[in-house]
């Protein structure tokens, strides 16, 4: 079904969108649980969608913008700019609870204050050390589990 | 010089910095002493040249002459680029990237951290960007340089090794010229990073047991575009694709 222009969809139902669109490199999260859709206005017959990138040299970024592209074109919008916007830059304070939730069931610790994981997201055990500040992808860092032994990825904190 | 030609060059100087520091620190891809290395060495090459996509594509525009951050540095030549003669020095030894890595991290925060005040918010955006990433650089460089350092009796003589060899190439961070003149306000005062540098730099190596150079001699030129022979064979590597199929894309 192709919208006609004089219905463009309300800003609501854009983020609803939105919400349903993976991130390329965690698909178990959307672009907004991981807090990096900034803002969504209309533009007379168009719509901009603000996306800030998670790190400046992070390759999903591209992927991410052509994603949101895609979707939004499957839902009958046409014109859709997508803005960059460095400042403030992102942290990891934006990831939405829902996202954190389904990082840990997924088998990747969420981000926390005290700069390590809650817990290892394969036995729920505390008792974990660090390998390494990075990890599988920019926003990585890796883990162990002292109690199952399994290596796991931490979202670290940016 | 007037303030948009100062801050053009500023932009090559930092862009140009980490561009070819990440191109160095990616040729130990698949080559790393150990996995976890091998794959922070590739993130942290990755930050690097994400960041340099920033600050050569903010020198574009600045410059105002339609080039790209990727006409940028893919198509100048050695004398044209303005990056630190300390990032363009080769691998050598895991000692000898390592001890690079430190010293630029160290400089590179505190450059950083003095950019996001800068007046220009497009620099200080840039800064606050890159001043996250740049953290988690130093956390690593910083603990390595202190557990090979004080490690065994050959790690301890490779990083000692390391820093008396690139020592030469550090003065050149702190060495302003007309550029940095122009750009008051907008860009750090060098001679208090130096103090922070000189700092971070010393209790490092106190808890490493490396002795700092005494004699302060620096090499300089880099920032002017006067570079070592390692530059010209870096470029000719990194740029080869541009060069003999111009244009191409993915």
């Amino acid at each position: 079904m192709v919208i006609a222009m004089t219905q463009l969809p309300d800003v609501a139902q854009i983020w609803t969108w939105l919400g349903d669109v993976p991130d390329p490199e965690i698909p178990v999260i959307s672009v907004t649980d991981l807090g990096i859709v900034r803002d969504v206005t209309r533009d007379g017959d168009g719509v901009v969608v603000t996306v800030t990138p998670t790190y400046s040299g992070c390759p999903a970024t591209a992927v991410i913008s052509m994603d949101i592209q895609t979707a939004l074109r499957a839902k009958g919008l046409e014109n859709i700019t997508i803005k960059t916007q460095l400042a403030p830059p992102w942290t990891t304070d934006w990831l939405t609870k829902s996202g954190r939730d389904k990082l840990q069931t997924y088998g990747i610790a969420p981000p926390t204050a005290a700069g390590g994981p809650q817990c290892c997201p394969q036995c729920g055990s505390k008792q974990t050390e660090k390998i390494s500040q990075f990890g599988s992808t920019p926003c990585k860092a890796a883990w162990r589990c002292t109690s199952c032994l399994e290596p796991f990825d931490y979202f670290k904190c940016i | 010089m007037d303030q948009d030609r100062a801050l053009f060059q500023f932009l090559l100087r930092m862009g140009d910095s980490t561009l070819i520091l990440g191109h160095r620190v990616s040729e130990w891809c698949g080559h790393g002493p150990m996995l976890e290395e091998d794959i922070a060495m590739a993130n942290i090459a990755l930050d690097l040249i994400g960041q340099t996509q920033l600050w050569l594509g903010l020198a574009g525009e600045v410059e105002n002459k339609g080039r790209s951050a990727d006409d940028l540095a893919y198509l100048r030549d050695a004398f044209d680029f303005q990056n630190l003669l300390l990032v363009e020095r080769p691998n050598q030894d895991f000692a000898h990237t390592l001890m690079r890595q430190f010293l630029f991290d160290a400089w590179h925060k505190g450059m950083l951290t003095g950019l996001t005040d800068s007046a220009d918010e497009r620099v200080a955006a840039i800064a606050q960007k890159s001043l996250k990433e740049v953290s988690y650089h130093l956390e690593r460089s910083r603990d390595l340089v202190v557990r090979l350092g004080d490690g065994t009796k050959e790690s301890h003589q490779r990083m000692q090794d390391a820093l008396d060899i690139l020592w030469p190439y550090t003065g050149e961070m702190f060495a302003g010229d007309a550029v940095e003149q122009a750009l008051t306000g907008l860009v750090p005062d060098l001679a208090t990073l130096r103090h922070d540098w000189d700092h971070t730099i010393g209790a490092a190596c106190a808890l490493g047991n490396l002795a700092i150079p005494k004699d302060d001699f620096a090499h300089l030129g880099g920032k002017a575009g006067r570079h070592s022979e390692h530059l010209g064979f870096l470029l000719a590597e990194m740029q080869f694709l541009q060069r003999a199929y111009p244009g191409a894309t993915w």
